[in-house]
């Protein structure tokens, strides 16, 4: 073996002190020190000491808001939040302005996303299921397919049509396509602008039950089960959603699940004094919730964990909270609070891995760094030292939308490499 | 007593005391409203804007002769006809008001929270007029102020019955505060598609059946069914509702034999509330109109001079 181009010593993998070793843009090794200390590098050496190693992550569900939305968002800020967030691949939703439901969109949101990032963050495009998102129509999936879409969804604009819904998983199934479904029934829902429980009845505002959601959980579990065709669903918000993924998987059907960090973290409570930034949909739960997540989490009942990026501009959120419009932006601050379940004991740092790159490449069929020799050089370093206040400034997403706004995080990425080239750190920003 | 609070968002930001002060204050304004020149020059020189976002003719007038007894300028500003309509946002409208420098707004508004939201963001008091389903601090107070002229100070001893559409009253919710603030116990009866959740972690006790709920209560406040909640559906039509949670004089005969009815307005008749029981000689509807003047000249008056309150 010759020596590496460089190597990043003494990261924390697995919770043991490893050498990187890289050379040409890809994987040579990883190592354990005592190995790596008698290798020198044809170039450089870092020093890695208390920094955690991770592949480069993926995000299987934000909403980059261009075209059409470029003041909440551009698919050049959005993916510089990534970057400094430490994904390297990131699936975009389809409620773009025009909807991403044909080929022109979504070639424009690949060029566009080349020409800013030509060595990544790579953009993986989510299709719309139905036309306009409008539920009413099939999209043209195989044409979406063709140039580049890797799922499908109606996210945002749930389809409560369960006949059209049956026809889109048996139509996306031919093409090799996941659904990945926005669970919850419209009706039930109604207008709910937070979780319908203590908090919403003392507030006097509108509730969206989580049976909205569990419903509709249900619905496509069974539907699954009866076309025999995997199904993805989208952020996952309460305790009988869990209860039913979880007796799904042990029948052996193939459904799949992802939540947020918001919903591992906050309860209904952040609605208090009518806190627009905690406004989100499917709106945070309760503190039972946020425990059965957790154990979801821990026990795989949720395979993966994802943002569900969605950033909005200042004044849309400074209003009441039924004016405000759903989301959180994420990207910016997900890598921090999934490191701070890790400081509470909730996930470990092998749970980030797992459920933040190896099995959202596994279900969605993308490339990953499994630090395997040859694998493509994508991987982030995350400094559980840094601690950094969330300011307006301090995030490189255009959405300064989260309820993390004011908050000190403990741990930040303090380098991001792709392809072997180190792409983002904190030092350059 | 010093007057703290700049604004007058729900009864949960008022203590006991405060409450009393309030009602000790609107006692020297109904005297004054008693007299045959209604007028007291202690507002003399401020000015209030009555920020009415959605539909209202009761609160709205009352916030003005208020106003105007005390000497205020007060000017008005619709939904209809204002900027709002033309898509400005709450936060603009609030700021370009503020800009015209009055001394108090008084805000209704169709959401939950609109009040606290004006109340962070401005100078002046913000005195809420009904926020969505919220809250609703001026009628829940006018209602206290009502029974207290009937009850005193006091109300330990004494149940009060909420009774019609609780989950979209923002009524209820503050007169629940209110009451049970003040001494009395509640009781809610209404059909359960029209009770908020969560109520378990509300002090009331929840009936089902109206006759069942009118044992032995001391007043009963009966709430106004809006019309447009059968198309929602949650319920079947206006007539079932009048014959199950309609109030008419079979239900008093369970209840004390000084039970008092009440109601904010408006009222519909024959649904909610017999007609005949309105106008009964129990039914302190019109003391409630009389009382709401009084009180929002008690609230306007300390919330507008409260560097200076002093008893007068």
């Amino acid at each position: 073996m010759s020596a590496p181009e460089y190597i990043v010593r003494n990261v924390l993998w697995h919770n043991q002190a490893m050498d990187l070793l890289v050379d040409q843009g890809t994987i040579q090794g990883l190592v354990p020190v005592e190995q790596g200390k008698e290798i020198t590098p044809q170039s450089h050496a870092k020093d890695g000491h208390g920094v955690w190693l991770f592949p480069s992550l993926i995000d299987a569900h934000v909403h980059l808001r261009e075209p059409g939305q470029e003041y909440k968002e551009t698919i050049a800020s959005g993916l510089h939040a990534a970057l400094g967030g430490g994904f390297g691949q990131v699936m975009c939703m389809a409620n773009t302005d025009p909807v991403n439901d044909r080929a022109q969109i979504t070639e424009y949101i690949l060029d566009t996303a080349l020409r800013a990032y030509p060595h990544g963050p790579r953009i993986r495009p989510v299709g719309a299921l139905t036309k306009g998102l409008a539920g009413k129509e099939l999209a043209p999936m195989a044409e979406l397919a063709a140039v580049g879409c890797v799922a499908l969804s109606n996210d945002g604009m749930p389809v409560g049509d369960n006949d059209l819904f049956r026809r889109a998983m048996e139509y996306a199934s031919d093409l090799g396509l996941k659904i990945i479904d926005h669970c919850e029934d419209p009706a039930l829902s109604g207008h709910g602008v937070m979780n319908e429980g203590v908090v919403s009845g003392r507030l006097g505002l509108k509730g969206s039950p989580t049976v909205a959601e569990s419903l509709q959980v249900a619905r496509d579990i069974l539907l699954s089960e009866y076309l025999h065709i995997p199904i993805h669903l989208a952020h996952i918000s309460c305790k009988e959603s869990v209860d039913l993924i979880l007796f799904a998987k042990e029948k052996g059907i193939q459904v799949t699940a992802e939540t947020c960090a918001h919903y591992l973290l906050w309860d209904e409570t952040m609605l208090e004094g009518y806190n627009t930034l905690a406004k989100v949909h499917p709106p945070l739960r309760t503190r039972e919730d946020v425990l059965a997540l957790r154990h979801a989490v821990q026990q795989g009942v949720i395979d993966i964990l994802v943002t569900d990026h969605a950033p909005h501009a200042d004044f849309e959120k400074e209003t009441t909270l039924d004016e405000a419009p759903n989301g959180i932006s994420g990207l910016d601050t997900a890598l921090s609070l999934y490191a701070s379940l890790v400081e509470k004991k909730v996930i470990t740092q092998d749970d980030i891995v797992t459920r933040c790159a190896l099995r959202p490449a596994e279900i969605f069929h993308l490339p990953v760094n499994t630090f395997t020799p040859g694998d493509r050089a994508d991987f982030v370093l995350f400094d559980p030292k840094i601690r950094w206040e969330v300011t307006p400034s301090s995030l490189l997403s255009k959405g300064k939308n989260t309820p993390c706004m004011g908050m000190n995080l403990q741990g930040k990425v303090s380098a991001h490499y792709l392809e072997g080239k180190l792409v983002y750190s904190t030092d350059t920003k | 007593m010093q007057w703290n609070h700049k604004d007058l968002l729900t009864i949960s930001q008022l203590n006991r005391e405060e409450i009393g002060y309030i009602f000790k204050i609107a006692d020297r304004f109904d005297e004054v409203n008693m007299r045959p020149v209604k007028k007291v020059p202690v507002l003399k020189g401020k000015s209030v804007v009555l920020f009415f976002a959605e539909a209202s003719t009761r609160t709205k007038t009352s916030f003005d002769i208020a106003g105007k007894r005390l000497s205020a300028d007060t000017f008005s500003l619709t939904k209809t006809g204002s900027s709002l309509q033309k898509g400005e946002t709450l936060k603009d409208t609030a700021l370009t008001l503020q800009a015209m420098r009055p001394d108090a707004i008084v805000l209704r508004h169709w959401s939950s929270g609109a009040a606290d939201f004006l109340a962070k963001r401005l100078h002046c008091s913000v005195i809420n007029a009904g926020d969505g389903r919220h809250a609703h601090p001026s009628q829940a107070l006018l209602d206290g102020f009502t029974l207290r002229s009937v009850w005193g100070e006091d109300f330990t001893g004494k149940t009060v019955l909420i009774l019609g559409d609780i989950a979209h009253s923002r009524v209820a919710r503050s007169d629940v505060q209110l009451l049970t603030m003040l001494g009395a116990k509640v009781r809610m009866c209404a059909p359960r598609t029209l009770l908020p959740c969560g109520m378990r972690t509300w002090p009331v006790t929840v009936y089902e059946h109206l006759a069942t709920a009118c044992k032995g209560v001391d007043a009963i406040i009966c709430l106004r069914l809006q019309l447009e909640r059968q198309k929602a559906g949650l319920l079947p039509d206006l007539r079932e509702y009048a014959m199950t949670y309609g109030l008419d004089f079979s239900h008093l005969q369970q209840a004390s034999p000084d039970v008092k009815i009440m109601h904010p307005g408006p009222i519909n008749r024959g649904v909610e509330i017999s007609s005949a029981l309105a106008d009964a000689s129990n039914s302190l509807v019109l003391n409630q109109v009389a009382s709401g003047v009084a009180v929002r000249m008690a609230i306007l008056y300390l919330h507008m001079t409260r560097e200076t309150a002093e008893e007068r």
